[in-house]
């Protein structure tokens, strides 16, 4: 079955990258971020960036949109729990293909244009998507309030199995079981390697080389007999309905969708996700994902006087100084510290921080590769 | 064309402008089955042009490109080059992302799937026959040993080689090459004309433009030679040779 085949080299990646995302609660312990919630926002930003570079990574077009297609996905599995049913099967499935559909139509027009003006088309749809959501579409979206569950709701589908109708809010579910704390997030890491394994087959495939040949030359690609839309269009689907899968989950997780999902400034988070990572790898928007959400975690809870007691050890005067010039890089102002991060990276790792980790690694090799071979080996570093 | 059914490429009374500038006037062009055709000419006679308006890449203002039939005028790059028309550019055009051999695997894959195919299932290492197909390619065109190099670390001169086995992979029913051997060493040139006149026992339509004179006469079965936007002479290389129009538009030519 080649379907289900990988190489050697990415089997390994792929089974190092389970142990890593499932092992989550234990690795995570000592940086104090391994509570469920948390744990739940990793896996599914993991996944929504890994989709988003399928897109860019590989064929190169900057989308500024894929906001849109998360809060689709949330919309849908929202309105999935409150007609048919609590359990996530139908919800993740409806959000995928709905924001397929959506990235189908919202792709077919962006893909006539391409570099800037391909990114400003999306941009533009995600920002109508943003403010219909507020406006002419509040009988779906419930505008500002945010779409959510209700005791009231019809869940035909739970009605004709014969659920009781508890007195307190239904809670998702897989096969009757419900998905509080860890279960949830070992559903959302499962649907996590799922996806990655996609992605690898994606990256392997000819399909994948055929993506990363539009990016390499367009022209030289049409001239060898491709015809190269289709091809930009398949990979803009294909990223907007793992965005959907992501939409999707985050309603699972807590069901709740609210437009502020779609806003641009949540399309241009992934594509710092996957810059900060490394775009066009496999594990760099992963890795950018996991970072940018971490430190938001730790920064935005920051407050003065916390940033006081860290501070307490400088003279009084200079403490307040300190404290007021900090405290606009934590909390509310933690985009701040973000934005130089971005700026630090982009400026002297432009391959993100999987170039880092391949300079590093080069750097470790010629020195072990120049060594005279005299020593014994030395203890391997890991 | 019915009574001729061994003309393979017909460029019918092309007429091109560019604002007032007459680029081509009343090109009419007949290229055999199998035969290398050069068009050759002194800068500015319009050659580009022409094989600009062959491969689809501008509209003539009047006149069509009938290709075995089917008329390449309007079509678009990927269709013409399914049916057969593949072209080598004056500046290699490669994938300078992609190593090498999967540049030549690239084209080996729009000749087997067609201009749109989502092939997923099957891991590229697990493509053998394409792949032992452009190793074969590679080591026609001597690139073999530096397949896993990235392409646009190559010099220039294995950068058109390469472009070359991307080309020929396709096995191109008509094959259009730009100044193949332009900025090539006399080595490589050499090397080039070798390969190229291998393709010819092939069988394989050649459509060549070229400066350089050791090249055309080595390869060409018939020459067209153009100047100021009209043929001016056609024939046998020995009879293009002594014309004195043509010696007057090379010579002449550059006085002006």
């Amino acid at each position: 079955m080649d379907i289900l085949v990988l190489p050697r080299k990415d089997l390994i990646v792929f089974i190092c990258f389970a142990v890593v995302v499932l092992a989550m609660p234990i690795w995570l312990t000592p940086f104090g971020a391994a509570y469920p919630g948390l744990m739940q926002k990793f896996v599914i930003f993991a996944l929504f960036a890994v989709g988003y570079n399928i897109l860019f990574g590989l064929t190169g077009y900057l989308s500024f949109g894929h906001a849109a297609f998360l809060g689709v996905g949330s919309y849908t599995a929202v309105w999935s729990f409150k007609l048919l049913t609590m359990d996530v099967l139908p919800a993740l499935v409806l959000a995928v293909v709905l924001s397929g559909i959506f990235s189908l139509a919202i792709g077919y027009v962006s893909l006539r244009r391409s570099g800037i003006y391909f990114s400003i088309l999306t941009l533009a749809f995600a920002q109508m998507c943003y403010n219909l959501a507020y406006s002419v579409l509040t009988p779906i979206t419930n505008g500002e309030t945010s779409l959510q569950l209700s005791r009231l709701d019809a869940r035909v589908v739970d009605a004709a199995f014969g659920v009781v109708r508890g007195e307190r809010l239904p809670s998702p579910s897989l096969f009757g079981v419900e998905l509080g704390g860890h279960a949830g997030f070992y559903l959302c890491a499962v649907v996590l390697l799922v996806a990655f394994f996609v992605a690898q087959k994606v990256f392997n495939s000819p399909f994948g080389m055929m993506l990363k040949a539009i990016k390499s030359n367009q022209t030289r690609m049409s001239y060898t007999g491709f015809n190269t839309r289709p091809y930009a269009l398949a990979a803009f689907v294909i990223s907007g309905m793992y965005a959907g899968l992501a939409g999707g989950l985050l309603a699972v997780t807590d069901p709740l969708a609210g437009a502020e999902r779609m806003q641009w400034t949540a399309s241009g988070e992934v594509v710092l996700m996957t810059i900060l990572g490394g775009v066009g790898t496999l594990i760099g928007p992963v890795i950018g994902a996991w970072l940018i959400k971490y430190l938001e975690n730790i920064f935005s809870a920051f407050n003065d006087a916390m940033l006081h007691r860290t501070f307490s050890f400088l003279p009084d005067g200079l403490q307040d100084g300190v404290v007021a010039v900090a405290s606009k890089f934590v909390g509310e102002g933690w985009h701040l510290t973000l934005g130089l991060v971005f700026m630090l990276v982009v400026i002297f790792l432009p391959g993100g921080i999987m170039e880092g980790a391949r300079r590093i690694r080069m750097a470790f090799g010629q020195r072990s590769g120049s060594a005279p071979q005299t020593k014994p080996d030395p203890v391997p570093a890991e | 064309m019915d009574q001729r059914p061994n003309i393979v490429l017909h460029v019918d009374d092309v007429f091109k402008s560019f604002g007032g500038l007459h680029a081509l006037s009343d090109i009419d062009l007949q290229v055999e089955e199998g035969k290398t055709h050069a068009i050759i000419g002194p800068n500015g006679a319009g050659k580009s042009t022409l094989l600009n308006v062959i491969i689809g890449r501008i509209p003539p203002s009047r006149g069509a490109v009938v290709f075995d039939g089917t008329i390449l005028t309007g079509k678009k790059p990927h269709e013409i080059n399914q049916l057969g028309v593949v072209r080598v550019f004056q500046t290699p055009e490669i994938f300078p992302d992609l190593s090498v051999l999967q540049n030549v695997m690239t084209p080996a894959f729009a000749k087997r799937d067609g201009a749109f195919r989502v092939a997923l299932a099957r891991p590229l290492e697990r493509e053998t026959g394409i792949r032992d197909e452009a190793l074969h390619m590679l080591e026609d065109v001597g690139l073999v040993d530096r397949r896993e190099v990235h392409a646009g670390a190559l010099s220039r001169g294995d950068k058109r080689r390469l472009e070359l086995a991307m080309c020929l992979i396709q096995k191109p029913r008509l094959l259009l090459l730009d100044e193949p051997t332009a900025g090539m060493s006399r080595h490589d040139t050499n090397t080039t004309i070798e390969l190229l006149k291998k393709i010819k026992s092939r069988g394989m339509t050649k459509v060549i433009i070229e400066h350089d004179m050791h090249v055309v006469f080595s390869l060409a079965d018939k020459i067209s030679v153009l100047a100021g936007g009209r043929i001016i002479a056609e024939g046998l290389p020995s009879e293009v040779r002594g014309d004195p129009r043509v010696q007057e538009a090379y010579l002449g030519g550059e006085h002006a």
